[in-house]
């Protein structure tokens, strides 16, 4: 089906977020939206999908006028979509999430959960995706939520189909396979936008390119077009994509993990006798496929755990067993995986996220009080040195881009005075050049004598930050060992065989 | 192959989907068990077996089941008050000997568990109090069953309105109209019928207008709920006393629902009574509660209206209108409310009197979080409730030694010990009283 939108443009009080776009996709063409965070991409396809309003504008499918006022009309009008931040109930199954809107029924009202099963394992072997339609949607690692919402849209034949973000929390192998389904998908006529902030992904699988920049379109590239001219068009400047960074200088700082052993309420083993040692000055990155306790892990540092045993030392203080209170207090920075869950309160605003795990005393408390206009200083600098796109301090921070939400989250910790910072997805939905920020400041933070975690499921991200990698397989580290050391031999240790 | 793995718990057996790949295998190793059921279970259980049982009443109690009158009569069941709460402090201590087997497994105490223990605990407290006189059995019940009616109603209400995310405050208030249109209409009509309809359209205004203000203007539904309530009280009362307390003949005599007996079940001693000898307000409750049960769970209906409560924007994004599913669900909910208020008077003392609802609809509020936002939960606290009230009623009829204040109060205090330990961590619908807002 073809797809045009005509002079779309959607504000949010003072703010454009879309100024007069105008797009077109063909049928049957993988059409890749780039653009930095807070471009107005998601606010784009949410109003093509019918979730926002536009203020101005038209949508044009197959050549005629629609309008739709509300996102039922446009799956009517056979648009699907998957969200940047899923759209599942944490407390349905699998299949109770894929059905939801356009139940199968007997008697025209009971639910079919056998026909919903069956769908749902009919779609994901026809994709290779792996899931189990029983389990509960709360209690699945981010990486299968995202199959779900992608199983949810694929379940709905929609005849456009919009991806925003989907390879976000997914493997490499899992977003080589969506690249494989959405091929087959364009070749029969499916129309596709993707939306994705890693480059090599479009490159490989656009058949045009479109690219945003606070609310308007400023320009097309073929998918021939390199990495590095991608990035250019995308912030307006260059990026440079390779991370400088020195010979670590260590430091007396001490940051020291021995036999660390998780277990769930079961009994089951979730870390598995995990010991490392990171010096001050170094940075040692996890590595692994996800779902392999590295969440565990970050968990059981923080002290959000219970049923741990072994040993945690930061600069000789033990930490397991301290309230997670403690455990921040002795100066350790933590980015949660999960933003949106974990990382920050979307009913506060940017400012009152800043502060939110140093909400006692300095610098932003004095008994009781909050000394509201250091923070306004502290948020503003922030807001302006993190560029974080927000209409002020005041803004909710659920109403940032994705990639802004993250910012705040990452200036928050990395602002406080660290002995410890570990950073789990840290780049996850940030842009080139925010990437490219975020990284300097993570080396930064490690030449400031500080012993820097860092869990990330992207090699490139792993390989490029860390001093050494340590490897997760099934809750056990299968090995330390140098940067330096190949991928090939990463991508086997990841497989759980030993260096 | 490498993929990312998933764990599923379900009940105590591990799957794990995906075999290529999966975290370390079950180890039997000290995790800390829970056993904070078995403990609660055996402490009440060692009370009531020392109070009531080993420290008991020696006289005799007899436990009557029929009325000369019944066609089928049984002999009182005559025991030893003593032995009889020594036997069942026994049984007690042997469920919670189980919960403990169960605990020691790490599995979860089962509700078909607890249940039968909460009954053993009523009937030793039941058996001690009548010592030295006769229990009525099926008064009890059936007396229980009236009071509950209401409640069980207000509560079902609740239980809608908050699964689709509107938190009902009102329900109290759609009690009190439901009672004054049933009597009103039923009066001026002579046709109780049309006091049951006009009961529900009583309760259905009472939501819309809580509707309009939380759903379309988006006002704190917990205030306009308390408003609601304060308004209800004011015009029944002023109604009440401008018009209904002089013409009381005219617009406050509706009679009351007759008892319509089943045929031959009704005749089953005891339950035949109690469950087959009732009025239409009391059959139509024994068919609300399964019928609400499958509609929020087994219908595409109550999955839609679950997921508007539970993540509004997720059910939006396909192709819920949020707003709507609200807005006939809590007007539905306000009808079942409104008969609740309906079995106040006519189906019940048959006149409307001031006030009557007398916090009812908050007690139900309470029924709705003790039973999990689940219709069959919500209606055996709503049960418990009712029981208590009749409990403490009988206890002052047979003429208990114990203050009645003190026998009113146990029931209440053994549902806090059971909210506490046994019901565990209760999560209501996610967005239960938060406003939808569309961009
Ligand atoms: N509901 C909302 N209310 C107010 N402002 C909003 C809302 N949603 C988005 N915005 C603002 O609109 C702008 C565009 O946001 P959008 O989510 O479309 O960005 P994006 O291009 O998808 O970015 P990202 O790559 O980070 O996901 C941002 O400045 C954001 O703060
Ligand atoms: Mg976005």
């Amino acid at each position: 089906m073809k797809l045009e939108l005509r002079g779309i443009t959607k504000r949010f009080g003072a703010l454009v977020a879309n100024d007069h776009i105008s797009l077109t996709i063909e049928p049957g063409e993988i059409h890749c939206l780039l653009g930095e965070n807070g471009a107005g991409k998601s606010t784009l396809m949410n109003v093509l999908y019918g979730l926002y309003n536009a203020d101005e504008g038209q949508i044009l499918l197959d050549d005629t006028a629609v309008t739709f006022s509300g996102p039922g009309d446009a799956m009517a009008a056979g648009i699907g979509m998957v969200h940047q931040h899923f759209m599942l109930i944490p407390v349905f199954t699998v299949a109770e999430n894929v059905m939801l809107g356009h139940e199968p029924t007997r008697a025209g009202t009971l639910l079919d959960l056998p026909a919903a099963r069956a769908l749902v394992r009919e779609i994901s072997q026809r994709f290779g995706f792996e899931v189990d339609p029983d389990a509960l949607v709360e209690d699945l690692p981010v990486g299968v939520q995202q199959r779900v919402e992608i199983i949810k849209a694929l379940a709905r034949d929609a005849r456009v189909l919009v991806l925003d973000e989907p390879t976000a929390v997914l493997t490499p192998q899992e977003t080589d396979e969506l690249m494989v389904i959405m091929r087959g998908l364009a070749a029969s006529g499916t129309s596709i936008v993707f939306i994705t902030h890693k480059l090599r992904e479009v490159r490989e699988v656009a058949d045009r390119i479109t690219v945003m920049r606070l609310g308007k379109i400023v320009g097309t590239a073929s998918p021939t077009s390199s990495t590095s001219e991608l990035a250019e068009l995308m912030v307006g400047r260059a990026v440079d994509l390779t991370v400088k960074k020195d010979e670590p200088q260590f430091t007396a700082k001490e940051f020291d993990v021995a036999h660390l052993t998780a277990l769930d309420a079961l009994g089951n083993h979730l870390l598995d006798d995990v010991s490392f040692t990171i010096r001050g000055g170094e940075v040692l990155a996890i590595a692994g496929v996800q779902g392999n306790g590295q969440t565990e892990l970050t968990e059981a540092i923080l002290g959000l755990r219970s049923h741990v045993s072994g040993s945690i030392r930061l600069n000789g203080t033990e930490l397991v067993g301290s309230s997670v209170r403690k455990v921040l207090d002795a100066g350790v920075g933590f980015v949660p995986e999960d933003r949106q869950k974990d990382g920050i309160i979307g009913e506060f605003t940017v400012a009152e996220n800043l502060m939110l795990d140093r909400s006692t005393g300095n610098p932003f408390a004095s008994g009781l009080n909050i000394k509201f206009g250091y923070l306004e200083d502290f948020a503003s600098s922030a807001i302006t040195e993190f560029d974080i796109r927000t209409q002020g301090t005041d803004t909710l921070a659920g109403r940032l881009s994705g990639g802004n939400q993250q910012k705040v989250v990452l200036a928050r910790e990395l602002s406080r005075d660290l002995q410890l910072f570990i950073a789990s997805q840290p780049t996850r939905g940030l842009d080139v050049g925010s990437i490219e920020f975020v990284h300097d400041r993570i080396i930064a933070t490690r030449d400031a004598g500080i012993p820097v975690l860092i869990v990330s499921t992207e090699l490139d991200e792993v390989v490029s930050l860390a001093d050494r990698i340590a490897v997760m397989y099934r809750g056990k580290i299968v090995g330390i060992v140098d940067a330096t050391t190949s991928r090939t031999t990463l991508g086997e240790m990841m497989a759980g065989i030993a260096a | 192959m490498v993929e990312s793995t998933l764990h599923e718990r379900t009940g105590e057996e591990v799957t794990t989907v995906n075999a290529t790949q999966g975290l370390a295998a079950p180890v039997a190793i000290d995790v800390p068990r829970s056993w904070k059921t078995p403990i609660v279970l055996g402490v009440l259980a060692l009370i009531w077996l020392i109070c009531f049982g080993i420290f008991g009443d020696a006289r005799t109690v007899a436990f009557g089941w029929s009325d000369t009158s019944d066609a089928i009569v049984l002999p009182d069941f005559v025991v030893n008050s003593k032995t009889f709460c020594l036997t069942i402090g026994i049984l007690m201590l042997a469920i919670a000997v189980v919960a403990t087997w169960l605990a020691s497994q790490r599995r979860k105490v089962p509700m078909w568990l607890i249940i039968p223990f909460g009954v053993l605990l009523v009937w030793s407290l039941v058996g001690w109090v009548g010592a030295g006189g006769r229990v009525p059995v099926e008064f009890l019940l059936t007396g229980a069953l009236a009071l509950s009616t209401p409640v069980v109603f207000g509560a079902l209400s609740g239980v809608i309105g908050e699964r689709v995310g509107v938190v009902n405050i009102a329900i109290e208030g759609q009690l009190l109209i439901g009672a004054f249109a049933a009597a009103v209409t039923g009066s001026i009509t002579g046709s109780l019928t049309l006091g049951i309809i006009a009961a529900m359209i009583g309760g259905a205004l009472v939501s819309l207008v809580l509707a309009a203000f939380s759903i379309v203007y988006l006002v704190d539904q917990v205030i306009v709920g308390v408003v609601l309530n304060a308004l209800a009280i004011g015009i029944t009362n002023f109604l009440y006393a401008s018009v209904l307390n002089d013409n009381s003949a005219e617009y406050n005599f509706p009679g009351t629902l007759p008892f319509l007996p089943i045929p031959f079940l009704s005749d089953i001693p005891v339950i035949g009574g109690v469950l087959f000898n009732q009025r239409i307000t009391t059959y139509a409750m024994f068919v609300l509660v399964p019928l609400v049960y499958v509609v929020l769970f087994k219908t595409k209906w109550g999955l839609r209206i679950r997921a508007v409560g539970e993540h509004p924007l997720a059910a939006d994004t396909v192709g819920i209108n949020v707003k709507r599913t609200r807005f006939w669900t809590v007007t539905v909910a306000g009808m079942i409310a409104g008969l609740g208020g309906g079995a106040l008077t006519i189906g019940s003392v048959g006149a409307f009197v001031r006030e009557m609802s007398a916090g009812q609809g908050y007690i139900a509020l309470a029924a709705v979080i003790l039973g999990r936002w689940n219709p069959w939960l919500a209606a055996c606290a709503a049960l418990l409730f009712g029981f208590s009230r009749n409990f403490r009623i009988w206890a002052g009829q047979a003429g208990s030694t114990i203050p009645s204040d003190l026998i009113a109060m146990t029931p209440y205090l053994v549902t806090l010990i059971a909210v506490a330990g046994l019901v565990g961590h209760a999560r209501g619908p996610a967005a239960a009283g938060r406003p939808y807002i569309k961009q």
